[in-house]
């Protein structure tokens, strides 16, 4: 397949970036969306030329550190999928194909298509976790029991991969879902009951200094989300966010 | 005092605001729904409207507040919204995976303040004037022909069902939506969202009906 | 007598780490103020370890090249964590999970560690749980299990296909905890590229910031590496793209022990290679084979048919069919141990029965768990005599609600829905057993330099049972190294801070930035990958599922020759003083190119088969493994000596105390 891409390149931070146009031959539709870049990349640095940057690393969609957008779209047309797992088939010979960093203040670009999402380890920090000793004295794993819908709901919720997908897909820019993932992850399981009033109150007040926008409930996250995601993640955080607000 | 400037709590206040101009509208509609079916009760419950103290006094500026705060923050919103993306996506396809409705209720939205100020200038302000200003004497009769009068003009009936159709659009995002910002999304959400879909097409759609029927029953 | 000492306690195999642990010199609360300490490394070995000593009260920085601790790739582990907990109530213990790891390992392993790896296990979980890790449940609200190749009982605890992902974000929640209070400083895209070795103990490391391109210097009283394993060397692999050596192999080269190299684990059911773009391999859970079976066709024509695409695996009738693990080994069936399942498959492919266009795969079909599982659900519904389509429909729920996200990542990859048509699978890279040599208390033998998760060698032995590998990171991060470093660091609560502006910290920087200086200014004339893919191929093919004396010896030839070549004409392009992927990958690999001419050094001196190394030489005549435990039952342990080729073997003898050395019968 012959495809024409328009890249975001960007030398640092500091300066200023364009999208530049390259024309690539020989693309298979086996290969993911990262392959066809490696074999752009290797036709670049043969010609004497500076590779695109992009985030990547386990290219089994489990990592999250892939990004971009594509086409209009973060992680590319395909659903449920991170764009390592974005396969060459879904594009069409003669394709122009526009790829972008995921656009956001909060993600600021280091260089090309990779972007700086330490706001998301930020807003983690703040309360994203249970109070509780590594020492392994603690009570045997069954003797609390956990409800199975409880357990289901809270693991769906642990699947984020922490990728900024719905950042990038918010028109807002708004890291809601990603939150709400990461509070609601514990605020289903009996452990994480405990600290629930300050962690959601803290990492809401994260989230907001990091400078991302507010949900207008658009939904696009939920779509975009290569983990799929739900929105009753945000409901219950919204939830927990009032109940907290109120109990003070 | 976090509670008022963060991103959850100002998201609830445009929902619950927008709830409560949800429920004014579905009485609105009603009352208005009556100068089709019979003048008379149209006339009664104007005037009802008109001078009972509790409505003039305490829910017509509540409802104002509403509307005013509604707006508000939609646009302060908006503004911080815009402002967390400095730097604007070249390709960005949201048709894909968010309705257009969603996506621009503050256009929706601004065309329906922009129709509130002609409803006002043609209705409220006159009303204002005639009561309190002018202070004619009462007349329980007057508010079906004036009604009459305002949708002779053919501009005017399009502009108000314009503003309708942009209305339908506002409430087909908002109305289901403010539960969602209040955190209400269980297994009735479905049956729920049903509902608000419904209404947001229903009662707009009855608007357009009214203003048509007067205008073609001069 | 070996240099050697493993310094295992005396006293009985059940007590050791008890006593072990009540004999060890503690740190006072105060006095841990004053303590630094490096990790590198933010897996699940690094990631618990980091947040356990920053909880005692160590000052921590971790260090890892990804923008996140939570990205290591011990995210990726799907199936599942073992522990001897026996809530199945199917006779599971602490002794028989030690049994099953030892004999998984081929009797390569040492006991005493082994041994104390299953008594903790079962804390694992419990301090997982208290974490918050959402484990999968039972509708009665108790955890559930399932069962993992080469063990008879069902031990492994799992979340869905992503167990890795919901252990790691367990250790990094921990981490957070201790980043908020202060207690670790996160170095995220940071590489270390040297350690820094004062007064013969290691005293900090050098890293470069990946994103400014400054190289930094960083003191601790002591440094723990814990950055993976080296299954990279192959190029093709299930490691990420970024998983690397070189905090292991810097180490190796001030003075710590590689111990085992060749022990690599190749793992039966990962998606095959589809074409020469590839840049890394998908695993699909071992669990898979809980309920999928694996078969070729018996006849030669039907398997070329099939790679002809002349005829689909359903045409094939149950009698046409090879299940060749159920027809080798009975007892164990499809849930051999891996380094056993991958022989087997690739002697088939080898044979010619392989099913797809390359002729490198076998089947993994689901359509009789499918209609197992659909009887099952339709008694269970009071329907006694269902249709074929109810069945399959059923059938299918249940196959789905195990396996689904397994199912859908074959889909999106491979285009094929392995609901209708069996998946296809072929053996990869996939971790390595061999790494730094360590004690029993996690120290190398370098004085302050520990090592733990699968960049140590210790627990495995020559092969690793499914589900033990994020047991172990665990097992040393939050249990083990914790109590051993302070023994180690009680000796420095009056060092005070460790100055970086010292002669060794002065050296070791120039070192790192000369080395990244001449691969910047080589201007050669073929990319860093490039290199990368001819090692892979090199290692594959004469370093892979099977070896021999011949190949071996002309694998160590190539790659010195590849290395030189490397050295000579790999071009690097962009700047030092900013993010440079290439250059990364450009020091990535010229460690991987003298780590994998020791692999081959050690891979020909073994002159046995055991576990993941096979010698075609050493087999008996139905083609299994040969070892030789009169001459090989011990670790290799090689000592750096500027060359790979001329290192110096050292030996640590293995003895087994309690446990019976058998030949590893799985029939």
């Amino acid at each position: 397949m012959k495809l024409t891409l328009k890249i975001w390149r960007q030398k640092n931070n500091k300066a200023k970036g364009e999208l530049k146009t390259y024309p690539i031959d020989g693309i298979e539709g086996d290969m993911s969306f990262l392959e066809m870049l490696d074999v752009l990349n290797e036709e670049l640095i043969n010609k004497g030329d500076e590779p695109v940057v992009f985030d990547h690393d386990c290219r089994e969609g489990i990592c999250g550190s892939c990004s971009l957008q594509i086409n209009g779209e973060p992680h590319g047309p395909d659903r449920l999928v991170t764009t390592c797992q974005l396969h060459m088939r879904m594009f069409k010979d003669g394709d122009t194909i526009t790829i972008e960093p995921f656009r956001a203040n909060a993600f600021p670009v280091i260089k090309d298509l990779m972007v700086d999402r330490s706001s998301f380890e930020r807003i983690q920090q703040a309360g994203g976790y249970v109070s509780v000793n590594t020492s392994g004295n603690t009570i045997d794993a069954n003797a609390i029991p956990v409800n199975k819908q409880d357990a289901d709901d809270s693991f769906n919720a642990a699947t984020c991969i922490g990728c900024g997908a719905c950042v990038a897909a918010c028109k807002n820019a708004s890291a809601m879902l990603f939150t709400a993932a990461k509070v609601s992850q514990f605020a289903l399981l009996p452990q994480g009951k405990v600290e629930a009033t300050e962690r959601v109150l803290n990492m809401v007040a994260q989230m907001d200094k990091e400078g991302f926008g507010n949900c207008t409930n658009t939904g696009a996250c939920e779509i975009e989300c290569p983990k799929g995601i739900s929105l009753e993640n945000i409901a219950r955080m919204n939830r927990e966010y009032l109940s907290a607000s109120l109990k003070g | 005092m976090a509670i008022l400037t963060s991103s959850i709590a100002r998201k609830v206040a445009m929902a619950l605001s927008g709830l409560f101009l949800v429920i004014f509208l579905a009485q609105h509609f009603i009352i208005n729904l009556t100068s089709v079916i019979d003048p008379e009760t149209f006339n009664s419950l104007s005037h009802f409207m008109g001078h009972n103290f509790f409505v003039q006094f305490l829910a017509q500026p509540l409802l104002i507040f509403g509307v005013i705060f509604h707006f508000i923050m939609g646009f302060v919103l908006e503004i911080r919204n815009r402002g967390a993306r400095s730097i604007k996506y070249q390709s960005f396809k949201g048709n894909e995976n968010s309705t257009w409705a969603s996506r621009n209720m503050i256009i929706s939205g601004a065309v329906i303040l922009a129709f509130l100020g002609l409803h006002f200038y043609d209705f409220w302000f006159p009303e204002i004037v005639h009561k309190y200003i002018e202070s004619h004497p009462i007349d329980e009769t007057r508010y079906y022909t004036e009604l009459l009068q305002k949708f002779e003009s053919p501009i005017r009936t399009a502009l108000y069902s314009l503003s309708f159709v942009l209305l339908a659009l506002h409430l087909w995002h908002g109305f289901s939506s403010s539960f969602q910002s209040m955190g209400w999304n269980n297994k009735y959400s479905k049956a729920l969202q049903g509902f608000t879909k419904f209404y947001a097409i229903f009662i707009p759609l009855g608007f357009v009906f009214i203003a048509i029927y007067l205008h073609l029953n001069q | 007598m070996s240099i050697l000492d493993s310094k295992i306690p005396k006293g009985p195999l059940a007590d050791k780490w008890t006593k072990h642990k009540n004999d060890v010199n503690l740190v006072n609360p105060a006095n841990k103020r004053n303590i630094d300490v490096i990790v590198v490394g933010t897996g699940l070995a690094g990631g618990s370890a980091a947040a356990t000593l920053a909880e005692l009260g160590y000052n921590v920085k971790t260090f890892c090249y990804q923008d996140s601790p939570r990205r290591a790739h011990s995210i990726a582990a799907q199936g599942g964590i073992n522990a001897a907990k026996n809530y199945q109530g199917d006779g599971d213990s602490n002794y028989r999970l030690f049994y099953d790891t030892v004999k998984g390992g081929d009797y390569r392993s040492r006991e005493a560690n082994v041994y104390r790896l299953a008594e903790v296990s079962a804390n694992i979980i419990d301090q997982c749980v208290a974490q918050g890790v959402p484990f999968a449940r039972e509708y009665g609200g108790m955890l559930d299990n399932r069962s993992f190749g080469g063990v008879l009982v069902s031990r492994t605890f799992y979340a869905k296909g992503q167990t890795g992902q919901q252990l790691l974000l367990g250790a990094y929640s921990a981490m957070n905890r201790q980043i908020n209070r202060g207690k670790i400083i996160p170095y995220n895209r940071h590489e270390m590229l040297d350690l820094v070795i004062v007064d013969g103990k290691a005293r900090g490391i050098i890293a470069r910031d990946l994103v400014s391109g400054e190289i930094e210097r960083h003191s601790a009283h002591a440094v723990v590496i814990a950055s993976g394993g080296y299954g990279n060397v192959f190029f093709l692999s299930t490691n990420a793209m970024g998983s690397n050596a070189t905090a292991a192999w810097k180490v190796h080269k001030r003075g710590a022990y590689f111990a085992n190299p060749c022990y690599t684990q190749i793992h039966p059911t990962c998606i095959p290679v589809s074409g020469e773009h590839q840049s890394k391999l998908t695993l699909m859970s071992e669990s898979l084979r809980n309920d999928g079976r694996i078969w070729v066709p018996k006849k030669k024509e039907d398997a070329i048919a099939i790679r002809e695409g002349k005829k689909k695996a359903k045409d094939l009738s149950e009698e046409e069919r090879d299940y060749y693990l159920e027809r080798r080994y009975p007892s164990f069936g499809n849930l051999v141990p891996r380094d056993v399942a991958s022989r087997a498959a690739k002697e088939r492919c080898d044979a010619g029965f392989g099913v797809n266009k390359t002729g490198q795969a076998v089947f993994l079909d689901f359509a009789s768990a499918i209609e197992r599982y659909g009887k099952e659900q339709a008694a269970m519904h009071g329907n006694y005599n269902p249709s074929k389509e109810e069945i399959t429909k059923l059938g299918k729920e249940v196959i789905e609600n195990k396996y689904g996200n397994l199912f859908q990542m074959y889909e999106k990859i491979v285009d094929e829905n392995p609901y209708e048509s069996p998946m296809m699978i072929y053996p990869a890279v996939h971790y390595t057993m061999g790494g730094i040599w360590v004690d029993y208390n996690l120290q190398s033998t370098i004085p302050g330099c520990y090592v733990t998760g699968e960049a140590n060698f210790s627990d495995h032995g020559a092969n690793r049972l499914g589900a033990s590998a994020l047991m172990q990171g665990l097992a040393d991060g939050y249990f083990v190294l914790p109590y051993t470093i302070g023994d180690y660091l009680s000796k420095d609560i009056k060092t005070g801070k460790i100055p970086t502006d010292s002669k060794e910290f002065v050296e070791a920087e120039n070192k790192v930035r000369e080395q990244l200086e001449k691969l910047l200014n080589n201007k050669g004339t073929h990319s860093v990958d490039h290199f990368h893919k001819k090692l892979g191929h090199i290692m594959w093919d004469k370093c892979g599922m099977a070896r021999n004396a011949k190949d071996l010896a002309s694998a160590m030839t190539e790659i010195r020759a590849l290395r030189e070549e490397f050295w000579r004409d790999v071009k690097v392009p962009g700047d030092m003083n900013e993010m440079n992927p290439e250059l990364e990958k450009a020091m990535r690999v010229a460690d991987f190119l003298e780590l994998g001419e020791l692999f081959a050094k050690d891979a020909l001196h073994r002159n046995e088969s055991c576990g993941g190394h096979f010698r075609e030489e050493y087999q008996t005549e139905e083609g299994e493994a040969l070892r030789d435990d009169e001459n090989f039952m011990y670790v290799a342990a090689w000592e750096y000596t500027g060359d790979p080729a001329t290192e110096i073997l050292h030996k640590e003898e293995l003895k087994y105390e309690n446990i019976e050395v058998k030949s590893r019968s799985y029939k």
